[in-house]
């Protein structure tokens, strides 16, 4: 599909209809996020799905916060930090691109579709690139569908029960 | 809390109840782990229901006055209809009641079935096992009808679900099972009517840090270049396992055990649940994990961490159903 195709997609989503994708998105401060900024000095178009959290470093994003988004509902989650090499604090993205390969492993294991977790690097010049990376994750999400975690824990009792009564005999 | 007994109490004595839910009998078993201090309990307490100790019945305990017992002790998760219903039922009859263990409070080891789905368990219990003889393929029912009425078994439920997703939890003590030393201390300050402050599930029966806090090894500050199984290597003496490269749950955990099981050179199993201000025991190690790899390049760190078997089985070995996450889909 091409760009323009993308962002001229049909508000209402083939898969689910009224559905948008939401996507939470951590940046970091020194390159991801001012490669966000470049993207929209620059007047680069890209889906308004993604919801952007800015941390001072990629190696600051806790795995937690990664479960976390999925867990409150979100549908997708992209962590951008600088390339390797380029880390304002030198090594943090070092500790990003270990953590990263084990996220991914608990989330197939948890039957979220790899499409939802995207990881990538992205420099303070790479404007297009993080017009491009969000337009694609959020057409490839898109496809994959809602994920809606909160309801499917809710309807399997979690944090309330399902309260069956295997007797019914009023004990 | 005091030791004025019950509403229900006839001889002053305080009115204790332990249940076992989706758990193995180990945390039965380490109640009786305190040894002579039991009778010391005994003096104290009275036992109004332990089904694996002593023969209560359902019916006993509903008959309770609402109140009457002042400390239950419960453990294991919650998984079927019968389980949650005790639940209740435990926790409208006491004053006081304890998540006791690691299934109690996150789970513990039957939470690992969140990564599967009843229909996929029953295919394994009921189909696939070699060892099994079903030639009709028989499945059991919650409800089945014979010519002297009708038969109920409890529903098991889509997932295992902690004490304090079904019922409010007064306290948790932590462990696969719970260490006596431990167990009695909370013994005794119960007896003594010295319990701390009532909270939502305030952790008793445990330290406040991480294992590595209470951990003998050394820690030597080097990175690690690749990881192993403990039946793959004998681990070096006094130095820290996971610089070893043997994941070890320490720096995830809560001290309190003592740090047995690295003390016994194997790397924290990771049972005492999380240290205060962790919420995903999985994701902690992770990030712990994360910090002290020896890798410049992404090619290498891959490969590094890839050489870590099941990592969703190992980080959250006791944990998963308290998991951001909960289970798998």
């Amino acid at each position: 599909m091409a760009d323009e195709q993308v962002l001229h997609a049909e508000a209402a989503s083939a898969v689910v209809p009224g559905w948008e994708p939401r996507i939470i998105a951590f940046l970091c401060y020194w390159c991801s996020y001012t490669g966000a900024d470049n993207a929209g000095t620059a007047r680069l178009k890209y889906p308004a799905n993604v919801d952007i959290i800015r941390v001072m470093c990629s190696g600051r994003i806790d795995p937690e916060l990664i479960m976390t988004a999925f867990a409150r509902g979100a549908d997708g989650v992209l962590v951008c930090g600088c390339h390797i090499g380029d880390c304002h604090y030198l090594a943090g993205n070092h500790k990003t691109m270990a953590r990263m390969p084990l996220v991914r492993s608990v989330l197939a294991d948890l039957g979220i579709e790899p499409e939802r977790f995207v990881h990538e690097w992205v420099s303070a010049a790479e404007g297009e690139k993080f017009a491009q990376l969000v337009r694609h994750t959020t057409e490839q999400i898109r496809q994959v569908g809602p994920l809606n975690w909160p309801k499917r824990m809710h309807d399997r009792g979690v944090g309330h029960g399902m309260d069956l009564q295997p007797w019914g005999d009023g004990r | 809390m005091n030791a004025q007994g019950g509403t229900g109490a006839t001889n002053g004595k305080l009115k204790v109840a332990k249940y076992w839910a989706s758990s193995c009998g180990g945390c039965d078993i380490s109640l009786l782990e305190v040894g002579p201090h039991l009778l010391e309990l005994i003096e104290a307490a009275d036992v109004v229901f332990w089904p694996c100790a002593a023969d209560f019945k359902y019916d006993d305990v509903a008959k309770y006055p609402d109140g009457y017992i002042d400390v239950c002790l419960f453990n294991g998760g919650v998984r079927s209809s019968e389980q949650e219903e005790i639940a209740r039922l435990l926790r409208k009859k006491s004053k006081t009641l304890v998540a006791y263990g690691a299934c109690a409070i996150d789970g513990g080891i039957p939470a690992l079935a969140n990564l599967t789905t009843p229909a996929e368990i029953y295919d394994v219990v009921y189909h696939q096992n070699p060892s099994l003889d079903n030639p009709n393929g028989v499945e059991p029912v919650p409800v089945f009808q014979t010519a002297h009425g009708e038969l109920r078994l409890p529903d098991l439920y889509p997932q295992v679900l902690r004490l304090k997703d079904v019922v409010e939890v007064d306290y948790q003590i932590p462990g696969c099972p719970p260490q006596a030393h431990q167990v009695w201390k909370v013994l005794q300050a119960v007896v003594a009517g010295q319990v701390p402050a009532r909270n939502d599930a305030v952790t008793v029966g445990c330290d406040d840090k991480a294992v590595c806090d209470e951990c003998p090894r050394e820690r030597r500050q080097v990175r690690v270049g690749g990881f192993r199984r403990s039946h793959q290597a004998i681990p070096e003496p006094g130095w820290c396992l996971l610089e070893q490269g043997f994941v070890c749950m320490g720096p995830a955990t809560r001290s309190g055990c003592g740090a047995l099981c690295v003390k016994a050179n194997l790397g924290c199993r990771g049972c005492y649940t999380a240290p205060d201000g962790v919420e995903d025991r999985g994701t902690a190690m992770i990030g712990a994990i994360g910090s002290i790899i020896d890798a410049t390049t992404e090619e290498r760190a891959h490969e590094i961490v890839g050489q870590i078997a099941d990592p969703i089985g190992t980080f959250y070995r006791f944990s998963l159903a308290s998991s951001s996450l909960k289970g798998r889909r």
